[in-house]
């Protein structure tokens, strides 16, 4: 059974359909980059996979349960339990140091360990930085924030909306090698992005237009050991 | 974690936060300072008006039945009288807090040296009783007669061991005599004579101005009547009357058990006027209708204004908060959205948002209990000439308020909380 799966899924707007009968299946561990022009529907996908909206018609299948069928509430706790989420904006709280932004996620899932985000920061090169707020922190750094956050409950899949969109070429890096990293590690990882070198680094590259699926490229190159720089 | 982000919130958010407070203390500053007037109003209305008299009248048993029956207005002596030694026991009954003044009197009719007939009234002046109870009282017509204006010579002052042939005389009379104060008047009763020493002349601006009055002994000795009275006058706290009290002043026994224990014990003139009625032997007590109803008007429309004042400081502040916390929600959308984004459902971020939102209101309840006594004292001595004394009660009917209009000024933002989307706020919808 694969971990994610969309079924004839479709998202409309009054005329728009900004997801029109999109299919497809995600593994566990899979590595997948959705890719497409402004207004393809990638965010709308990523709202939806996200369990943050629901389709229109169709069915997605998180882990076997059908996440279009569920209640707000349901959705909330299969977020908290499931997804991990990386935002192009980052989404830190302003007013909470790093280690407490991590810790925030703790806090919605179970129970806040300062030691275990600590741990987190530590995996994305950020323990150092615990104690500074977000405005101390660099854009690179911010997002390496909102990943460890994203991995601290240990969740099925991390999904990504242009993660690298806000970075220079040396964060974008840093955090692209953390994908790496993560996928190694066994993770499942979606990251959405209109960036072609970014998409090219994973397993597998999706591409939208229109709200539909318009072409699906696997990369026979992928290792898993690159060490990615855009030169 | 919930503490370090009421923490954050509260400390990196200080000026809306604070924009909040000083909203939530201007409304509990005015909700305290009119319901501790209006709690307090009744007292110093109460005060105010005994300046005009008292408010009960005591006249023997025997007397009142004349009256009744001649329509007459004082009812007349009718040889009935009320013992004095039975003038402390007024202390004694259940509302004996609310007896601010009393004055006993004796009208003896005395002649002058020309031949003229003239009124000798007896009374306490400035009184001094030590009660049964321990509790000491000056009481006497000094304070029951405030209006009264002294034209020469000075108030006969019991306490300073005053001549027993001291005397004040009325205005008309002391310009009929042609004395003033220092001089003497020889008045003859029924039974003796006494040359009275005149310590000031007054000016009613009434039939008191036409008569001579002494302390109730002198005039007890000219007639011979030791130890009576013919009269008290009784200025007691009252409550407005209302049906029950009004059913009770005609018949005490038409009223079931619990009736009357709910009207014996509220401070309703009848009820105060029944219970006088207990300790003085042969007694009527009926209140002066004018004065208790004067005070009950004035009261009811005082204590309504406050009412109002109180309900639109309140409409106010529910409104100011609602402006400011909706702001403060929506300037957080994000935040929201992503903390609904991470696994938190509605009730844990509304929890937050609420929790934040109280702790700065009972900041700013706090605050503005504390202006609200200071606007208290300011109103009672502008408009009283007296500190208004905030009844314990004020503090959770304050707190109380503080929090509803919290909540209730909270709500459309947490409609709107409730409401928000995660994808909406975190990135386009599409």
């Amino acid at each position: 059974m694969s971990l994610l799966e969309l079924k004839n899924v479709y998202k409309i707007y009054g005329e728009l359909h900004a997801l029109d009968d999109v299919s497809l299946k995600v593994e566990k561990g899979e590595w997948v980059s959705i890719m497409g022009p402004s207004g393809s529907g990638k965010s709308t996908m990523m709202n939806i996979i996200g369990c943050m909206d629901k389709p229109s018609k169709g069915e997605v299948l998180l882990d076997g349960v059908d996440i279009s069928k569920q209640s707000a509430k349901e959705l909330t706790t299969i977020r908290r339990d499931k997804i991990g989420l990386i935002f192009q904006q980052f989404h830190l709280v302003n007013y909470l140091t790093a280690l407490e932004n991590v810790m925030l996620a703790q806090y919605y899932h179970s129970l806040p360990d300062e030691k275990e985000a600590l741990e987190a920061l530590d995996r994305v090169g950020l323990a150092d930085r615990a104690r500074h707020l977000p405005s101390q922190l660099s854009g690179g750094e911010q997002q390496r924030v909102c990943v460890a956050r994203a991995l601290i409950n240990y969740p099925e899949i991390i999904l990504a909306d242009e993660p690298t969109g806000n970075l220079d070429e040396a964060n974008e890096a840093i955090v692209v090698d953390l994908f790496h990293k993560l996928h190694n590690e066994g993770t499942t990882l979606i990251v959405v992005t209109h960036d072609p070198e970014v998409a090219e680094v994973a397993q597998r590259t999706l591409v939208l237009r229109s709200g539909r699926l318009a072409k699906e490229v696997v990369n026979q190159n992928f290792t898993g050991q690159i060490h990615f720089d855009r030169s | 974690m919930f503490l370090r982000m009421i923490k954050g919130t509260l400390l990196r958010q200080w000026k809306k936060m604070l924009m909040i407070a000083f909203t939530i203390a201007l409304g509990s500053s005015l909700a305290t300072a009119m319901l501790g007037v209006m709690l307090d109003v009744g007292d110093k209305v109460n005060q105010e008006l005994k300046t005009y008299g008292a408010n009960i009248t005591v006249v023997p048993k025997r007397a009142s039945v004349i009256g009744d029956l001649y329509e007459l207005e004082d009812g007349g002596t009718s040889g009935a009288y009320l013992k004095e030694d039975e003038l402390g026991k007024i202390k004694t009954i259940f509302w004996a807090f609310n007896i601010v003044d009393y004055a006993p009197f004796l009208n003896a009719a005395a002649t002058l040296d020309d031949g003229s007939e003239v009124t000798v009234v007896g009374t306490w002046f400035d009184h001094h009783m030590d009660l049964p109870t321990g509790e000491q009282l000056d009481a006497g017509v000094v304070s029951m007669r405030s209006w009264w204006e002294i034209e020469s010579g000075a108030w006969l002052d019991e306490q300073a061991g005053a001549d027993p042939d001291a005397a004040m005389v009325g205005t008309a009379l002391a310009q009929r005599l042609g004395v003033t104060a220092g001089d003497t008047i020889h008045v003859t009763g029924s039974t003796s004579d006494r040359t009275l020493k005149v310590v000031g002349v007054y000016d009613a601006g009434g039939d008191e101005d036409d008569q001579i009055y002494v302390q109730l002994g002198t005039a007890q000795a000219l007639d011979s009547l030791e130890g009576s009275i013919d009269s008290i006058e009784v200025s007691a706290l009252t409550t407005p009357d209302n049906e029950l009290a009004e059913r009770a002043a005609k018949d005490p026994s038409s009223l079931t058990v619990s009736q009357y224990e709910t009207w014996y014990c509220t401070a309703y003139v009848s009820s105060i006027c029944y219970q006088i009625q207990e300790v003085i032997t042969d007694s009527v007590a009926s209140p002066v209708r004018q004065v208790a109803d004067s005070e009950g008007a004035i009261l009811e429309k005082t204590q309504l204004l406050m009412i109002l004042i109180t309900i639109l400081s309140l409409i106010g502040a529910a409104l100011g908060i609602c402006n400011l916390v909706t702001a403060s929600v929506m300037e957080r959308a994000s935040e929201i959205g992503l903390m609904k984004a991470i696994g938190a459902q509605n009730g844990a971020v509304s929890a937050l948002v609420l929790t934040e939102i109280l702790i700065t209101a009972v900041i700013g309840g706090v605050a503005g209990f504390f202006a609200g006594w200071g606007f208290a004292q300011i109103i009672g001595h502008s408009v009283f000439g007296a500190a208004i004394n905030i009844r314990p009660m004020v503090i959770p009917i304050v707190a109380v308020l503080v929090v509803l209009v919290t909540l209730i000024g909270s709500i459309p933002a947490m409609r709107m909380l409730l409401r928000l989307r995660p994808a909406e706020v975190l990135h386009g919808g599409h």
